[in-house]
């Protein structure tokens, strides 16, 4: 059963973790992947857009997908929208499973699918005071279609 | 509320929403249209749309830059569109 939330407020990776295992014996491992708001360029502040409701749903159906591909005991998706600053987490994937591979295949995939199949935008906003909008990159799409 | 306007809504209403730079050149991020009936996918409402102001022609000029959803769903130019359906219309997504 997956824990989605798109929240402005910060998250606690060492809690959301805590709770994917809490009164578990059976999980093996947990795969992480957290997203931080890097300051490239002398950016001042990333904003992010999503669209409410279908963000929610596509990343309960992108959980879905990583539940029927891999064996997983749980997921936790958690993305923030909202002004997010340098250094500060902007999404957070777990993956746990009675073994490695699978947490660690099911966290990148959900990461890479994430990033093209999620409705999300972001807005970098620099310390002289332009903004301009992230454009979407091949790679992505690249690294999202590679899971078939 | 008092003072607010309620409109009825048409049989022929679709909402449409928008986000993120095209969110800013429409100049709106929702509205409710009734497009004529031969309007019949989102390719022939793109082009509708954007001749309602400079605004929307400015946002739609170049629609392979845009991307759209029916009911929350990722969907083609193709997609066929419906009175009640919720379209969304942004630009590539670029989160995580």
């Amino acid at each position: 059963m997956a824990t989605i939330r798109v929240q402005e407020a910060p998250f606690d990776q060492a809690a959301e973790t805590a709770a994917l295992t809490a009164g578990r014996v059976d999980v093996g491992g947990v795969a992480s992947f957290l997203g931080l708001c890097r300051a490239d360029d002398g950016l001042a502040a990333l904003v992010l857009e999503h669209y409410p409701g279908m963000t929610e749903k596509a990343l309960g159906d992108i959980a879905a997908e990583a539940e029927s591909r891999w064996p997983l005991t749980g997921c936790t998706v958690i993305h923030r929208y909202g002004r997010i600053l340098p250094s500060e987490p902007i999404v957070l994937v777990l993956a746990a499973s009675r073994h490695r591979t699978a947490a660690l295949e099911a966290c990148a995939f959900l990461i890479d699918w994430l990033k093209t199949g999620a409705p999300f935008w972001k807005r970098e906003e620099f310390a002289d005071g332009h903004s301009r909008w992230v454009e979407a990159r091949e790679s992505d799409d690249a690294a999202a279609a590679k899971w078939g | 509320m008092a003072g607010s306007v309620r409109f009825r809504r048409r049989a022929d209403a679709m909402d449409i929403l928008y986000f993120a730079w095209v969110r800013q050149k429409v100049g709106t991020g929702a509205e409710r249209v009734s497009p004529p009936p031969e309007i019949a996918d989102i390719a022939g409402l793109m082009g509708w749309l954007s001749t309602r102001s400079p605004g929307h022609a400015a946002a739609f000029a170049n629609p392979k830059q845009i991307r759209a959803a029916v009911n929350q769903e990722f969907c083609a130019p193709d997609r066929a569109i419906r009175a009640g359906d919720e379209i969304a219309f942004f630009p590539p997504v670029t989160g995580g």
